[in-house]
């Protein structure tokens, strides 16, 4: 199992241009970790919807590469995107998913079924490029390739529950960023 | 002899062009069997649109908001019932981020020529209600006559950066 944090410490020492899709706790982690980034970009407004989000930008920034950092919880509000995902197939798009068995922004309740094995739902959904990972110098050595495959590809990454970072939504979900998104989109 | 009368109609070209001329290039869609053969099957068929098959209405919803950074406008063509399930991901996409976000809602079972509100179904008659609870602009598509409302709401949408509705009413025939 690895830790969430870590895991995104990697993603953040790897990433350039690319834009970041976040959310929830991964989110308010990746803001931590990215304070001054432009090209994030927080889904909110209705939990699950991050890999949709990451989609139409995805296919409305056919130049860019988007990669989607999503929760189990999330993912799990919005299991048909995988299906819609596998159809679509932008080859610029990854898609990662911390896999902690827990609701961990909404209390850390557990999810229906902790098994639940994201990549063979992908997979079986018509994502060909599928991984899930356990080990977190397995995952360092794998990541400059993942997000440079072409996609779509799915991640799994198996975390433990927490640390929970500091939570400030109010930023992370401000009008100010979204306008900044757009303007360095525009360039 | 006897009075020829003929039927008011609604045709799906005539929608299609419209959309167009607003400048849509994407349409998201659960299948609606209001609007399944006269409109959606020839947008399928369409090579100038693009259409993304989605399995929940509210997946349209951040396709449509993520597009729209790409300045890729969409359009979302879903039935009134997949409209209710989406509610919550209109207000905190649509309504909330105020993002141009267009629908075009067939009303199953609608009578035509009757305004929605006056309804027998309840399903019905609470669409309008719950678009002005959000607060979104909103207009009826009933006739061919209503067509040419279309283009120029979207646009609008589009170019002020708010959710706009148009409710199809009678059902639409085949180009």
């Amino acid at each position: 199992m690895m830790n969430r944090m870590e895991c995104l410490k990697v993603l953040a020492g790897l990433v350039t241009d690319e834009i970041v899709v976040a959310t929830y706790s991964t989110g308010t982690d990746w803001l931590a970790l990215t304070p001054d980034r432009k090209l994030n970009y927080f889904a909110f407004g209705a939990m699950g919807l991050a890999s949709s989000h990451g989609l139409g930008l995805a296919l409305g920034q056919p130049n860019k590469r988007v990669i989607v950092l999503d929760g189990d919880g999330s993912l799990l509000m919005n299991l048909g995107t995988l299906v819609t995902i596998g159809a679509v197939a932008p080859k610029n798009f990854v898609h990662f998913v911390g896999h902690n068995g827990t609701y961990e922004a909404n209390g850390g309740h557990p999810i229906p079924n902790k098994a639940v094995d994201f990549a063979g739902i992908a997979r079986s959904a018509g994502i060909a490029k599928t991984h899930r990972i356990s080990d977190l110098a397995d995952f360092s050595a794998r990541a400059p390739g993942l997000i440079k495959e072409e996609g779509p590809v799915f991640v799994e990454l198996l975390i433990e529950q927490g640390p929970l970072g500091a939570r400030d939504y109010s930023d992370m979900y401000s009008a100010k960023r979204r306008v900044e998104f757009r303007k360095e989109l525009a360039g | 002899m006897d009075a020829v009368t003929t039927q008011p109609q609604l045709k799906g070209a005539s929608i299609i062009s419209a959309i167009k001329e607003a400048g849509i290039e994407y349409v998201l869609s659960v299948p609606d069997l209001h609007t399944s053969r006269g409109l959606l099957m020839p947008i399928a068929a369409d090579p100038d649109l693009k259409l993304i098959r989605v399995c929940k209405e509210d997946e349209c919803l951040g396709i449509a908001a993520g597009l729209s950074y790409g300045n890729k406008r969409a359009l979302i063509l879903i039935q009134h019932t997949g409209f209710f399930y989406a509610q919550n991901a209109i207000r905190g996409v649509a309504v909330e981020q105020k993002l141009p976000i267009c629908f075009m809602v067939g009303l199953l079972n609608a009578e035509p020529g009757k305004s929605p509100r006056d309804s027998k179904r309840i399903g019905l008659r609470n669409v309008e209600p719950v678009l002005d609870l959000w607060s979104i602009p909103h207009d009826t598509v009933d006739t061919d006559a209503d067509v040419a409302k279309i283009a120029p709401a979207y646009r609008e949408a589009y170019e002020t950066s708010h959710p706009m509705a148009f409710l199809v009413t009678r059902r639409p025939v085949h180009p």
